[in-house]
């Protein structure tokens, strides 16, 4: 299908920001699942700017229950679906708060038991629609309104959670990352899982320009340069195993660091070269378990 | 057919014969001999349900919402603190009119933990939008569900129902239940016609959110169902019996009321103990009669008002506590008769199980004989003092 089409399915003209990397993500993810999909959204900037009643931007079958619920919601419409013998593929959407943090025991569940569903998770690191607040996705040194830089604070403390190696634990078939920047990568993902029988998950990192600090123009510049300093590392695993990673020629964290308010404590007002030796070594840490780093020649 | 069994087997029994779709349950004492039997139905083909074993409470009720708004008939059952946890998902089947009806094993909520018998669970969703209807015996446990399908899945009240029976008491007792054929089951509740569904032949949205210029509109649409439910219960309820011989017409129902001078007012299953005090009152000579509730959802403040019309005191039982304040059934019955002179005496009794006779009964006659009310009915000396 092409993006034309998407439109179609996923409307303009709701009331995401400008520049918002989850409108991006909920078009890119329509394009590729296609009319037969029924969406079960947890609370949150997705499913707030997308429903404002009486209005809502959703060509395809729509559903929101609760911030926590969503995994449990699909569980409960892929069993009325197969009871029906109906051929619909079902896609949860969540944020990362819904995801990592509030809905992380319904959505356990929901991949123990096995159900066919694809788990799509848009991760822009913290609580957006409640005003940036610090998530479990929230990556080290991240300033958010409940984990400021101060004075004797660089953000937020804790590394990201690894949601998907612990879905990956769950005996999911099929965990892969994305992100919006890479569009048809996303679009291949999001085919895959939903293709894929039983409970599949994808976590797309989403630039939040409002939340991270930056010009809307430059989500999908940020989020490249997400996967180009290693800090994001865009991958697919099948049944528990890496088979396939994006690899890059690396460039250092700062230069995706310098460009987000969210990290302006790192150098601001002077720089803090230990912190971001910190999360320069996160980066390494993640080239090296993935090995994304693409040697040049000499 | 009558059979001797267990309560929470006659439940499973009807539930099986209402053919729910999607079943998702989880484990909870007193509830589990239901889910358990429900299991074993499908485990043998007896029943043609998907039945989702959930990792909480929260998510068997989230997942009835997703199968029923995604147009199958759906069941769950739970009590006490697992109804707790539903309490957010509670709210959101009601606000989404999806006619969900689950059974509540009444029991008390903690802390202290206690796993027997009062009605705090359910009166403590009483504001949520679910039709509440309170059973006094397993009979009465058992045909309550059919008739919750039935009223619940109406198109002009589309909202959720509890069948509420008391937890052990019921639920674990062994008495005898006409049970319906799967025939008669079927004479009675239709199959499931959803009057929206998630379906990618026609796309809609379920659970927008409203801004204040809508939000209100909602809530009044939802009491308006409910209390549209004062009329379709009684339908359901006649229809019950002109086909089976058990008429539950009556959202209320008197107990030798017709020169009664105190009213005893109740719920569940402490009605069929009340019932035995009366006659030995009445055989003393005393006019004591029953108003048994059984909708406490919509609340039917009319027949109320008109069955309590003729009595000097009213004296209800109430096993639950609005903490602060009174028992929630006490709270109701003064509204419905307000502006009228008869007193309303509450006691609060039988919480956590704590079991009730025959002479607890006249002794709350007696009580209300001599004015004393609002209070809670047999407590331990030493917190009195």
């Amino acid at each position: 299908m092409n993006d034309e089409a998407a439109c179609v399915l996923f409307d303009p003209g709701h009331r995401a920001c400008g520049g918002c990397a989850a409108a991006m993500a909920a078009r890119f993810i329509l394009d590729a699942a296609g009319k037969d999909t029924i969406v079960v959204s947890s609370t949150g900037c997705m499913e707030v700017f997308s429903t404002p009643y009486p209005e809502t931007a959703w060509n395809v079958p729509w559903i929101h229950s609760l911030f926590e619920n969503n995994s449990a919601v699909a569980s409960g419409v892929v069993a009325s679906l197969k009871k029906q013998g109906r051929k619909e593929k079902v896609i949860a959407l969540g944020g990362d708060g819904a995801t990592f943090d509030i809905g992380m025991l319904c959505l356990s569940g929901a991949f123990e038991r096995g159900h066919d569903f694809t788990y799509i998770c848009y991760d822009n690191e913290a609580y957006m629609n409640t005003g940036i607040q610090r998530s479990g996705a929230t990556p080290y040194d991240a300033s958010t309104t409940t984990s400021p830089a101060g004075s004797c604070s660089f953000g937020n403390s804790r590394p990201k959670k690894d949601l998907p190696m612990i879905l990956a634990a769950h005996g999911a078939p099929y965990v892969a990352t994305a992100s919006i920047a890479y569009p048809p990568d996303l679009k291949k993902k999001v085919e895959k899982a939903i293709n894929t029988p039983g409970p599949c998950y994808i976590q797309v990192h989403a630039p939040c320009c409002t939340g991270w600090g930056f010009e809307g123009e430059k989500t999908v510049a940020i989020g490249k340069l997400a996967i180009e300093t290693g800090l994001w590392v865009n991958y697919e695993m099948e049944d528990g195993v890496v088979t396939k990673v994006k690899k890059v020629v690396r460039k250092p964290v700062e230069d995706y660091l310098v460009e987000q308010k969210r990290f302006r404590h790192l150098f601001k007002p002077k720089r803090n070269d230990a912190e971001i030796a910190k999360i320069q070594a996160l980066a390494d840490r993640n080239a090296e378990k993935f090995g994304i780093d693409i040697k040049l020649k000499k | 057919m009558l059979e001797i069994t267990e309560g929470s087997h006659a439940v499973a029994d009807a539930v099986g014969k209402c053919r729910p779709q999607v079943i998702a349950a989880y484990p909870i004492t007193p509830q589990t001999h239901i889910v358990e039997a429900l299991a074993e139905m499908v485990a043998n083909c007896e029943i043609d349900a998907e039945y989702i074993t959930v990792e909480s409470e929260f998510s068997a009720l989230s997942a009835c919402l997703g199968a029923s708004a995604a147009g199958s008939r759906v069941y769950s059952a739970t009590t006490s603190q697992g109804l707790a946890l539903m309490f957010e998902v509670c709210f959101n089947c009601a606000g989404m009119r999806l006619p969900v009806v689950m059974s509540i094993v009444n029991r008390a909520l903690g802390a202290p933990l206690s796993i027997w018998n009062d009605q705090q669970d359910s009166i403590s969703l009483r504001d949520s939008g679910w039709l509440q209807l309170y059973a006094e015996d397993n009979q009465e446990a058992t045909d309550l569900h059919y008739l919750a399908y039935r009223v619940s899945e109406d198109h002009s009240i589309l909202l959720p129902s509890f069948v509420c029976f008391d937890g052990f008491i019921l639920s674990h007792t062994y008495e005898p239940v006409d049970t319906l054929t799967k025939e008669q089951a079927d004479s009675y509740l239709p199959p499931f016609k959803p009057f929206q569904r998630l379906d990618a032949a026609d796309p809609i949205s379920f659970g927008l959110f409203a801004a204040p210029d809508y939000y209100m509109e909602f809530r009044y649409e939802i009491d308006q169902a409910a209390k549209k439910a004062l009329s379709v219960i009684p339908k359901a309820g006649r229809e019950f019996g002109e086909l089976f011989g058990r008429d539950y017409s009556g959202l209320v129902e008197g107990y030798r009321m017709d020169d009664a001078d105190c009213a005893l007012v109740a719920m569940g299953s402490i009605c069929g103990t009340v019932k035995d005090a009366i006659d030995e009152m009445r055989d003393a000579g005393k006019k004591v009669g029953l108003l048994k509730i059984r909708s406490f959802r919509p609340f039917p403040a009319e027949e109320v008002k008109k069955a309590l019309s003729g009595v000097s005191r009213v004296a209800v039982l109430d096993k639950n506590i609005s903490l602060g304040s009174k028992g929630a059934v006490a709270l109701e019955i003064r509204d419905a008769l307000y502006g009228s002179q008869t007193p309303v005496y509450d006691y609060i009794i039988a919480l956590g199980g704590r079991d009730v006779r025959k002479k607890d009964i006249a002794r709350v006659v007696s009580l209300a004989e001599e004015g004393k009310g609002d209070l809670f009915y047999g407590l331990r000396d030493e917190v009195l003092k």
